[in-house]
């Protein structure tokens, strides 16, 4: 009891240092706000108005009507282009996709020569190239027999698809990426504050006066990770019901609260990392380092920025060990599928549990580091 | 004009310096009040007075280090506002910032601290290789040349500051506090030098501020202040007959507004009565402390009674700190012990700590909360009952004469106040104990004497163990018994009047350096005899011409001394160049944008044979993976929500036979959105697979060809024919480690430098701002072309991705893009203040920048808005252009032209902004 007395009020002492750095304040409310927006409104990974060009050398009326299948949102119009074009174009990264059409195209389709459209991608744009190939296709595909249909009247095909896509119908990526980069800022925010807190009081040597008095180093810790947390927090609750929903117009599906639970306990756990890398660092040049060290990985290997069933499986397993993980898949559940506590409480588990580890493993260096600090 | 001539001229003109009406406020708080003050030149002139009343800005001003407010200030015979003035006369002023080794370089020898100024003050090799050695001669430091400066004592540090002063013989030398915290001994070996040189440079203005009487009673002239304004000047003896006093500490006590001096008496310390037979409060038996093959203390012995005020006298760095925290047990020694009552010291025994009150020598109030509000924080630390802290508050308030402030800020405060708040903080809990480390340094007096009465007391009338550690011998003269200590021994102990009798001294000062020559076999005068040899003559001075322009020695000076660092600090270096190997082998392999092994399975509810070749054709895919079958339209859903599944079919009833009578059928497909770009991929496959199988399905029941696609469509995939992830990821990661690394070590670069103080550098000494950031640009650079040169090695020959295009084009342009990069830091640097705020900074606005807005998975051509532009200002967009295009399209430099000039602006434009916030003054 009296060591949650001086936790609390260790907390309370560390808010008001913490309003009192005007700047941190600015940048914490930043990230969760224009970050968010300025991030979400500028990018998609999907294929979105990506440049295309035709070299068309039919110049028939069915090539006019391929040029013209491709539009908005996903691609932008077409530019006309010669042949010699071509190469240029693709290797200066102005058109991801050119179609070229070749000569007598409408008229050997008509007498069923079945003539190749040939489409040149640019293959280092992964994700666009590949998404981008099978809309390319489809839109070709439908466009050309589509034609023929209407030249021959042949019959439609026997088995019909009907696709929906769930949780996020018209697959819009600021549904997820807005919520992705609340996720990626909590994480990097969490290890930055406590970890280069730490580096900070150690180097000016301020951590010592709170050792002569009666607290213990885990209500030290504890203090640092609730004030800062309840900080973060409150913040990405407002940025979800604000910016999130409001100014971006996300539906959320599940359970906030439940949301944010899971989000208090990221932010131990990557907290409890700051921490780790704040004791093992000796200045915050070393501290900076190591923390890109981690927080890349964190960032781009969690499954915030590409599904994690396509890595290879050592790295997925790696990955396990990283809370940023399962908090992922646990947002994911919850804010677009709507899932309850029963659907995501090994989740809730998994992060409590790794953030529980770190945590003891960076008080214990703690420890040790007071007693051979000067 | 030579500057010998110059200075006769200001010599004859009497007056080295002359300040009209100068003023200095820190946001509210005065520092300086309408000064005006004419100083003697060719003379030691000493500014007196305690801590924060100006002394140190007033001398940073006329060395041109702090930004002028109001008023005109002169030195050496122009206005220090102007910057062409400062720029003539900079060469020709040295000044040695308050502080051990502000502003030295730690990791650096004592040869390269000095070789550093040397090469800032534009002298050649032969020049300065002359002038080191005859420093170090005379300093006494020839046999540490190569010792790191961090690894020095106190008292060595300052030599060795001061040798980085003189390097350029100048006219004007400013020391602010250069003896604070240094053993009596090293003390007055510094002053003997100080003495020496000026015999040697008779022409030569020293203007020192000091908070020791002792020793401001040797200087020519003197400036009292307090709080910002003057009170008195004059020669020592003039300021003691004016006063009557006896000896300058009482003199300064006259000098000092009624106000102050109110209520203040000499201090009586009456006898301590010795109860018998008591066990004693503190014993320490052999207490030694080891860190590595350093020993800090050294078989320290003990013992202190109840009640009784112990002193422990030192430098700063001789082990009191640490032997005071082996008492309250926050270092386990590692040899001996500590008892306090009788019980070992235990950290962990927090019931002692409650017995006990510590006041660290930075003992950092809560700055945030008022002085009401830290002491009942104390108290309900301590867990005083609830009832009575308000009162127990209060009567502290009232008992050390706080009750008027109760309700401001410490930093609003007198560092005199803040220290009896420090020390109310301690008692709070009414401790039986106290250990107060240097309580009372920088502190005035007047209040220094209030803050004693306080301490006696509690010692005398509440029973109170004080164990009280300084370097002020006044007040170690007031304890009942002390110790003085040196380099981790104690070399005496005992009643202060029976130290100075045993050595047959007049002073406990002169007991102390007794005891140190006895101890450390130097004496006072050390050092200084090889410097009696002649000075050689002196060069024609030049410095004044070279200081202007650019000048390659001083960049390369800022470069070597970064690079050196650097190399130190092995952690630094193979982070830098290991961590980045690390990410990219991480990151090549685990980014991946072919998307596979999607989990599907389905809701059968026809299980005729079609339906079940339907699935086998998805199922055999590499794209898919079947999972269990689903049983319900329920458990579709809910499979679904937990994210087990990516795409669910359902087949309805039916299927087989509508399928066979030729009807159309429908089957539906649920496809997982959550994240997007992989909803569009398995929308994309299932409905590639579906067509596949529909022209299958009709050639296998018709017969015909008639129902396959009238046309077909060929894919080539350029730059990367097999598609592999890896050939497109590490031509993109590569160029994201080499923003990440260079810039966030470029920005806490320029950023420690501020914080930690030897930015004082760049404000007093001939280097421009241009030669500083590029000085300090280029180690890191060359750092990140090492870390390139590894990570292309790694691409090629490890991940075996092809490099089709030149490596000479690839290089010039990494070269020019790690420049850029460390721009950025170097940009960021020159606005932030503290590392914390440099780290986060660099790292939200980089990592944004460079992996939603560069290209990395967007390309740039497809970004809109905010974006777009954010993208088309950073250089990673254009380094991912080129790192691509020579990697996978063998593209020459001379198509990558118009990349390579965006590029190629980023640098100096980068420079320019960094030379343009980058101040050459503290403000």
């Amino acid at each position: 009891m009296r060591r949650l007395v001086n936790v609390y009020r260790l907390g309370i002492k560390e808010l008001r240092s913490l309003w009192r750095d005007k700047v941190l304040v600015a940048v914490i409310l930043w990230v969760f706000s224009g970050g968010i927006y300025v991030v979400v409104k500028g990018t998609s990974m999907e294929l979105h108005n990506a440049p295309i060009a035709v070299v068309d050398e039919d110049a028939s009326v069915l090539s006019a009507r391929l040029a013209q299948a491709f539009y908005g949102p996903h691609f932008q119009i077409p530019r006309h282009i010669s042949l010699p074009e071509m190469d240029p174009g693709l290797d200066s990264g102005r058109y991801i996709f050119v179609l070229n059409i070749p000569p007598d195209f409408e008229r050997d389709v008509l007498a069923g020569r079945r003539p190749d459209v040939q489409v040149n991608i640019d293959a280092t744009c992964m994700s666009q190239a590949f998404i981008g190939a099978g809309y390319i296709e489809n839109i070709i595909a439908g466009e050309v027999g589509e034609f023929v249909r209407g030249v021959r009247g042949a019959p439609p095909p026997a088995i019909r698809l009907a696709t929906r896509v769930r949780f996020n119908p018209n697959l819009t990526s600021a549904w997820f990426g807005s919520v992705m980069e609340l996720i990626n800022n909590i994480t990097m925010l969490s290890i930055i504050l406590t970890g280069a807190a730490l580096v900070r009081e150690r180097e000016h040597g301020t951590l010592e006066h709170l050792l002569v008095m009666p607290l213990s180093a885990t209500e030290i810790l504890l203090a640092k990770i609730w004030s800062v947390g309840l900080v973060v927090i409150v913040t990405v609750a407002l940025s979800l019901y604000f910016v999130v929903q409001g100014a971006l117009g996300v539906p959320l599906a599940g359970s906030i609260p439940l949301f944010l639970c899971g989000a208090a306990l990221q932010f131990f756990a990557s907290a409890s990392i700051g921490i780790f890398l704040g004791t093992l660092s000796r200045n915050m040049p070393q501290l900076g380092l190591s923390m890109i060290l981690v927080i890349l990985p964190l960032e781009m290997l969690s499954g915030s920025a590409t599904p994690r069933e396509s890595m290879p499986e050592i790295v997925q397993n790696i990955m396990l060990i990283a809370p940023a993980t399962h908090f992922v898949s646990l947002a994911q559940a919850i804010l677009y599928r709507g899932a309850d506590l029963g659907m995501v409480w090994h989740s809730l588990a998994a992060i409590a549990g790794i953030g529980l580890v770190f945590f003891l493993f960076a008080l214990a260096l703690f420890r040790r580091s007071l007693a051979q600090s000067r | 004009m030579t500057s010998g001539a110059m200075i006769s001229g200001a010599a004859t003109s009497g007056s080295v310096a002359r300040l009209n009406g100068v003023g200095l406020r820190y946001g509210k708080t005065v520092a300086l009040e309408a000064i005006g003050l004419e100083l003697p030149a060719g003379c030691m002139v000493g500014l007196i007075g305690p801590d924060g009343v100006g002394k140190s800005s007033l001398l940073a001003l006329i060395a041109g280090a702090r930004r002028l407010q109001a008023g005109r200030v002169e030195v050496l015979g122009g206005d220090m506002a102007d910057a062409r003035h400062r720029e003539r006369v900079c060469p020709r002023i040295a000044y040695m910032p308050q502080g051990l080794g502000k502003n030295l370089y730690m990791t650096l020898s004592v040869a390269e601290n000095v070789a550093f100024f040397a090469r800032l003050f534009g002298q050649g090799r032969e020049e300065r290789e002359r002038r080191i050695a005859g420093l170090l001669q005379a300093t006494g430091l020839a046999p540490f040349r190569d010792r790191p400066a961090g690894k020095l004592s106190g008292g060595m540090k300052q030599k060795l500051g001061l040798c980085c002063a003189l390097i350029h013989d100048p006219d004007l030398l400013i020391l602010d506090e250069p003896t604070t915290g240094v053993d009596p001994l090293s003390r007055r070996q510094f002053w003997r030098l100080i003495g020496r040189i000026r015999a040697d440079l008779p022409g030569m203005s020293v203007l020192v501020a000091t908070a020791y009487m002792e020793e401001a009673q040797g200087f020519d002239w003197l400036v009292a202040m307090d709080a910002g304004r003057i009170l008195a000047t004059g020669s020592p003896k003039e300021l003691l007959t004016r006063t009557g006093a006896r000896d300058l500490d009482a003199a300064f006590i006259q000098l000092l507004p009624e106000a102050k001096r109110r209520g203040h008496r000499e201090l009586a310390v009456p006898p301590l009565a010795v109860r018998e037979g008591e066990p004693p409060a503190i014993t320490a038996q052999g207490l030694t402390m080891r860190f590595g093959s350093f020993t800090a203390v050294d078989h320290v012995d003990f013992e202190i009674r109840r009640g009784e005020i112990f002193g422990f006298l030192g430098s700063n760095g001789c082990g009191k700190t640490t032997t005071m925290k082996m008492l309250t047990g926050l270092l386990p020694p590692s040899a001996g012990r500590a008892m306090l009552f009788g019980r070992p010291a235990d950290a962990h025994d927090l019931e002692t700590r409650k017995r006990v009150g510590y006041m660290t020598q930075s003992f950092s109030l809560y700055t945030e909360l008022s002085v009401r509000d830290n002491l009942t924080l104390h108290a309900q630390l301590f867990h005083l009952p609830r009832a009575e802290i308000a009162p127990r508050v209060q009567e502290m308030l009232e008992l050390f004469d706080l009750k008027a402030h109760a309700e401001a800020l410490p930093d609003q405060l007198p560092l005199g106040l803040r220290q009896r708040l420090s020390l109310a903080v301690a008692v709070i809990h009414r401790p039986e104990m106290l250990i107060l480390d240097e309580p009372t340094s920088g502190v005035d007096p007047v209040a220094r004497d209030g803050f004693w009465e306080l301490l006696v007391d509690l010692s005398r009338n509440q029973g109170v163990t004080i164990f009280v550690s300084t370097h002020f011998m006044n007040e170690g003269e007031r304890c009942d018994r002390i110790s003085l200590m040196h380099a981790g021994r104690v070399l005496a102990s005992g009643a202060p009047g029976e130290l100075i009798r045993r050595r047959g001294k007049a002073s406990l000062e002169e007991a102390f350096i007794d005891c140190l020559e006895e101890a450390t076999g130097e004496r006072a005068d050390a050092g200084l005899a090889p410097a009696a040899a002649p000075r050689p003559p002196q060069p024609p001075q030049l410095s004044s011409s070279r200081s202007r322009g650019f000048s390659p020695l001083r960049l390369f000076a800022y470069a070597n001394r970064e690079l050196r660092e650097v190399l130190r600090d092995p952690v630094r270096l193979a982070v830098s160049l290991l961590g980045s190997a690390i990410l990219l082998f991480i990151m090549g392999y685990g980014i991946t944008f072919d998307v596979e092994n999607l989990s599907f399975a389905v809701l059968d509810r026809d299980q005729s044979p079609e339906s079940r070749d339907y699935i086998l054709n998805l199922a055999g895919s590499r794209y898919f993976s079947e999972r269990p079958a689903l049983q319900s339209a329920a458990e579709l859903d809910r499979r679904m929500v937990r994210g087990e599944l990516s795409v669910a079919l359902e087949i309805p009833p039916g299927y087989g036979r509508d399928l066979q009578r030729g009807r159309v059928v429908e089957i539906g497909v649920w496809v997982d959105g959550a994240m997007p770009f992989r909803g569009e991929t398995v929308r994309g496959y299932i409905e590639g697979m579906h067509a596949l199988y529909l022209s299958q399905l009709e050639v296998r029941t018709r017969g015909a060809v008639s129902g396959l696609p009238a046309a077909g469509i060929q894919v080539r995939y350029r730059y990367n024919q097999d598609f592999r992830s890896l050939y497109a990821m590490v031509p993109a990661v590569i160029p994201l480690l080499l923003v990440f690394i260079p810039s966030i070590m470029m920005a806490l670069g320029v950023v420690r430098e501020k914080e930690l103080g030897s930015i004082i550098n760049l404000y007093v000494t001939p280097v421009t701002r241009l030669e500083f950031l590029l000085g300090k640009q280029l180690p890191y650079v060359t750092l990140s072309m090492v870390s390139y040169f590894g990570l292309m090695a790694l691409a090629v020959f490890v991940f075996e991705v092809p490099l089709k295009g030149s490596l000479a084009t690839l290089t010039l342009a990494a070269l020019i893009f790690v420049t850029a990069t460390t721009g950025i830091g170097l940009f960021l640097s020159a606005f932030v203040k503290t590392q914390v705020a440099a780290l986060a900074l660099t790292a939200i606005l980089t990592l944004m920048a460079s992996i939603t807005f560069s290209g990395l998975t967007t390309p740039v051509s497809a970004l809109q808005g905010p974006g777009a532009f954010i993208g088309s200002v950073f250089p990673a967009t254009y380094f991912f252009n080129i790192s691509r295009g020579v990697f996978t399209k063998a593209l020459s430099f001379r198509d990558l032209l118009s990349d390579f000039l965006a590029l190629a602006a980023f640098a100096p434009a980068l420079t320019l902004m960094s030379v343009f916030f980058l101040q050459k003054q503290e403000k």
